[in-house]
């Protein structure tokens, strides 16, 4: 159809201007963007090296011990991916789609909802993307100093990996600001987020928890996240690492498509 | 999926990246007489259009229609339904039933298209705070689908048009709400439209400000461009609209243009007479009601305030001399021609001040 | 507004820094705090369980496992008082911060109650009662919290709670100071990603300070941070060293009170205009 070939290029083109959109505002802040690269580098000399002499080394699931610094730098990648998507899908969507009202104008344009939610998703993966790069760029260099905080190579992997960690806590995230009605209730997210991000077996392996409640961490998205990316980076992996793509995959598609939904009542009313 | 043949040559493939609209060229006149415009001429045509919201009706049924190049208006007070018309007219709010089209295009299904064709000035100001103001002219253009170049250029000539000019490196913030209304019409016809679409364009602005926005767009109605607009300013739509429609609780209950409306509804002339209120007497119909009978046969209607008595007559002076021999004392006396405003009493009641 | 209810009669700042419109002030937070406190003990409460299971007994287990710390100290108690102390700290800048910013810029709060006879060193000190107020709750949670983990092994434990409270006012104050002299919550980012963040990670929280390059660690000695983990761990622990902890209440009120000499010149300057 006609009209199919046409829209084609359009649906790519169109959530990129949201990008657009986005880069102009932080053209004029790029400390924010630029400050948030230091986060993740602070935990892991903190927790990586810190603690690390506390910790000595620890068992990976391969039954090989490493320093505890090559053990929680990955899991701190992939925190840093879900804090990073959260961050952009909760508070700043927030505040445009409520306060701004910035998709009201938006939507007045030949852009749709779809291109809206496409558009902010992707920008959240690209601002997430800076990150993921700077923090790897830096392991990598120390590994140069004789660290080895990626001991395969199979942990090139890991930025794609951390792309997948960012969609699927994009996607989520998103969805569940559209339910939100006041800013006090992202402390109702972070009760979510907290828990995860100390429990998912980011600072220590899961096994010292009793049975069951490691079968239920390891059915949260962030333990996922650190699974796939640390099996990456430590070169552990095992036939889990699929389950992990699709599950990261499969949330943030879930969110994508109830994002749509709920726009579809809140904005086109 | 198109409905109907497409529209007027010069405007059936005005996408995004066409870079013109050609707005002008083909437009007519089309007074007054709906029926003889048919959808694929009319920029919008509405039939039994309903607007409901669960249980709550917006939009009752109504029918009209706009021709290319008219200035079309929605006359009526808060809540009856005009800004939910409007809102179905730019393809953000889906039509519960009965037809729309819009340059002969269905909302439903041609939604990017119209509205790549229509330019929006909604009533509360929805410009990116986050940007300065040729910023937000830039992006609105992008979002269109212009070349960074044309939306540049657009967005430098529009600030001109609008007398931005010399705040276009600034935050939007701080500007006054007369400047933001300009800039939200410069960002409304960042893509060339054939069409506005302006939903209480001045309200809350200062008369200066009302009028420079007048100016602005009556330029814009010479250049070709269809202006739809809602109001509840009897001034503004008897400057502004060709012919207007009037809407109150969810209907249109006249149609015609502001002269026609005027003639029909009301007499040529009115007549205000203030009576002094008495010490500690609260009700207002009470001083008023005293007259009755007094008046009887001195004009075909009368209309009574809560402070003011209206007379509708042809001739006002006359029926006041009338009014004096019968003994009537008034504490003032105004004779005026009547305008819009006495039509809308008429017909919506005192709903007006809501 | 609550600050409606002032005396009509009152000149605006009579008597002292803690005359009745400073609690005028203080009583306004509460209002909205009735209405909040719930989140807030949700918070107070979740906090410090989910930070003492997972820092304290998941992480501390394979520290003990290593060996654990010099001294035989169990991690768990070595690195509870630090978070009491922390959290304090970490609510105290959110609400020095943003908080503030909201009554000077967005929603004017202060300009509506500086035309009753609230000054502006009231508003002041009645904001600075409430950060107070609310470090003091957060601590008392977050102390019972760590009696139920059984990780307290000294009476003097219980000081800790003032302690964590002096800490908290000792970010609190400079950065309301800060925070009026700004125009636009962006600085904000900043301070709590290069200030805040690092400090609580760097500060003795979960490691000794001696485990950081040598260069750093006069970096530690002159943050407030370092100084109230060290003085409520040793109190917490029960080895009491009266002068190093001496040093480290003076330098802990040092910062109080340059804070808050520093606060009244800027809210003064920014508000009685």
């Amino acid at each position: 159809m006609l009209a199919l070939r046409f829209s084609l290029p359009q649906a790519v083109a169109r959530p990129t201007r949201m990008v657009e959109r986005n880069t102009m505002v932080y053209r004029h802040s790029f400390m924010v963007i630029f400050s948030g690269f230091f986060e993740p580098l602070f935990y892991l000399f903190s927790m990586g090296f810190g603690v690390g002499a506390l910790v000595g080394s620890v068992a990976l699931t391969d039954g090989r011990s490493v320093p505890y610094a090559v053990f929680v730098a990955p899991a701190l990648l992939a925190s840093s991916a879900m804090n990073g998507a959260i961050y952009e899908t909760s508070n700043n969507f927030f505040y445009k789609l409520k306060y701004a009202k910035l998709y009201d104008a938006v939507i007045s344009t030949p852009m749709s909802l779809g291109d809206v939610a496409r558009g902010e998703i992707l920008w959240a993966l690209l601002r997430g993307s800076l990150y993921v790069v700077g923090f790897l760029a830096v392991i990598a260099v120390l590994g140069l100093g004789g660290l080895g905080l990626i001991s395969s190579p199979l942990g090139i992997l890991a930025f794609p990996a951390a792309m997948v960690v960012g969609f699927g806590f994009a996607g989520a995230g998103m969805a569940a600001t559209t339910f939100v009605r006041k800013w006090q209730d992202f402390d109702f997210l972070q009760l979510a987020i907290m828990p995860m991000f100390l429990f998912s077996g980011t600072f220590y392996p899961i096994t010292a928890y009793p049975p069951a409640l490691q079968v239920f961490v390891e059915c949260t998205p962030l333990y996922r996240g650190v699974h796939l990316i640390r099996a990456l980076t430590t070169g552990t992996p095992d036939v889990w690492i699929a389950a992990d793509v699709i599950y990261l995959i499969a949330m943030g598609l879930i969110g994508l498509w109830i994002v749509g939904k709920r726009l579809h009542r809140l904005l086109l009313a | 999926m198109v409905i109907g043949p497409p529209g007027p040559p010069g405007t059936a493939c005005a996408g995004p990246f066409s870079g013109n609209t050609v707005p002008a060229a083909h437009r007519r006149y089309h007074r007054g007489v709906s029926e003889t415009i048919s959808p694929v001429d009319s920029a919008i045509h509405a039939r039994g259009l309903t607007k409901r919201f669960g249980a709550f009706t917006a939009v009752d049924g109504v029918d009209f229609d706009v021709a290319p190049g008219e200035a079309f208006g929605f006359l009526g007070p808060n809540g009856a339904g005009k800004t939910s018309t409007m809102r179905m007219i730019g393809t953000v709010s889906p039509v519960t039933a009965g037809t729309l089209t819009v340059f002969g295009l269905d909302p439903a299904h041609n939604g990017p298209r119209i509205r790549s064709r229509v330019g929006v000035v909604p009533q509360a100001d929805t410009l990116d705070n986050e940007l300065s103001v040729l910023e937000n002219l830039l992006i609105y253009g992008r979002y269109f689908g212009l070349s960074w170049a044309e939306s540049r250029r657009r967005a430098v000539e529009l600030l001109d048009f609008v007398q931005l000019t010399e705040r276009s490196g600034d935050q939007v913030e701080p500007l006054s709400g007369g400047m933001k209304r300009r800039l939200v019409i410069a960002r409304a016809l960042i893509n060339d439209p054939e069409m506005l679409l302006l939903d209480e364009p001045t309200t809350g602005l200062d008369p200066q400000a009302r009028h420079l926005l007048w100016d602005r767009l009556y330029r814009l109605k010479q250049r070709g461009v269809t202006l739809c607009l809602t109001t509840h300013y009897m001034d503004e739509a008897e400057q502004l609209c060709d012919r207007l429609v009037v809407m109150d609780k969810a209907k249109i209950v006249a149609e015609g243009s502001p002269r026609q409306l005027i003639e029909q509804y009301v007499t040529r002339e009115v007549l205000e007479l203030r009576f002094n209120r008495d010490e500690g007497d609260d009700g207002a119909a009470d001083d008023t009601s005293q007259l009755d009978g007094q008046l009887d046969g001195l004009a075909e209607r009368f209309e009574q305030l809560p402070d003011r008595l209206l007379v509708y007559t042809a001739d006002g002076d006359a029926t006041a001399a009338a009014a004096f021999e019968r003994g009537l004392r008034p504490a003032s006396v105004l004779v005026r021609r009547s305008t819009l405003e006495d039509v809308f009493l008429r017909l919506t009641g005192r709903s007006l001040i809501e | 507004m609550a600050a409606g209810r002032a005396p009509v009669v009152a000149r605006r700042g009579p008597g002292g820094m803690m005359s009745s419109p400073s609690l005028r002030q203080f009583e306004h937070d509460m209002l909205v705090f009735r209405r909040r406190w719930h989140s807030y003990l949700l918070s107070g409460i979740s906090q410090p369980v989910l930070y003492l299971l997972s820092m304290g007994i998941g992480l501390g287990f394979y520290v003990n496992k290593n060996g654990g710390l010099p001294g035989g100290v169990p991690y768990l108690e070595y690195v509870a008082p630090a978070l009491l102390v922390t959290q304090a700290m970490m609510a105290a800048a959110f609400e020095s911060a943003w908080p503030i910013m909201g009554k000077i810029v967005w929603d004017k709060t202060y300009q509506a109650a500086l035309n009753t006879p609230i000054g502006a060193t009231n508003l002041l000190v009645g904001d600075l009662m409430w950060i107070a107020f609310r470090a003091v709750l957060l601590s008392v949670l977050f102390f019972a919290v760590i009696v139920a983990f059984g990780a307290v092994s000294s009476p003097l434990a219980l000081l800790a709670i003032p302690v964590a409270v002096i800490t908290a006012m000792s970010f609190a104050a400079p950065i309301v100071a800060f925070t009026a002299t700004q125009k636009s919550d962006q600085p904000f980012n900043m301070l709590f990603r290069f200030g805040i963040t690092p400090l609580f990670l760097f500060s003795g929280t979960f490691f000794p300070i001696e485990n950081l390059p040598l260069f750093i660690q006069p970096l530690a000695w002159v943050t407030p941070l370092y100084h109230g983990v060290a003085l409520a761990r040793s109190l917490s622990l029960g080895r009491i060293d009266p002068l190093v902890d001496l040093i480290h209440v003076a330098v802990l009120a040092g910062f109080v009170i340059v804070g808050i000499v520093a606060a009244r010149i800027t809210f003064r300057r920014r508000l009685e205009v």
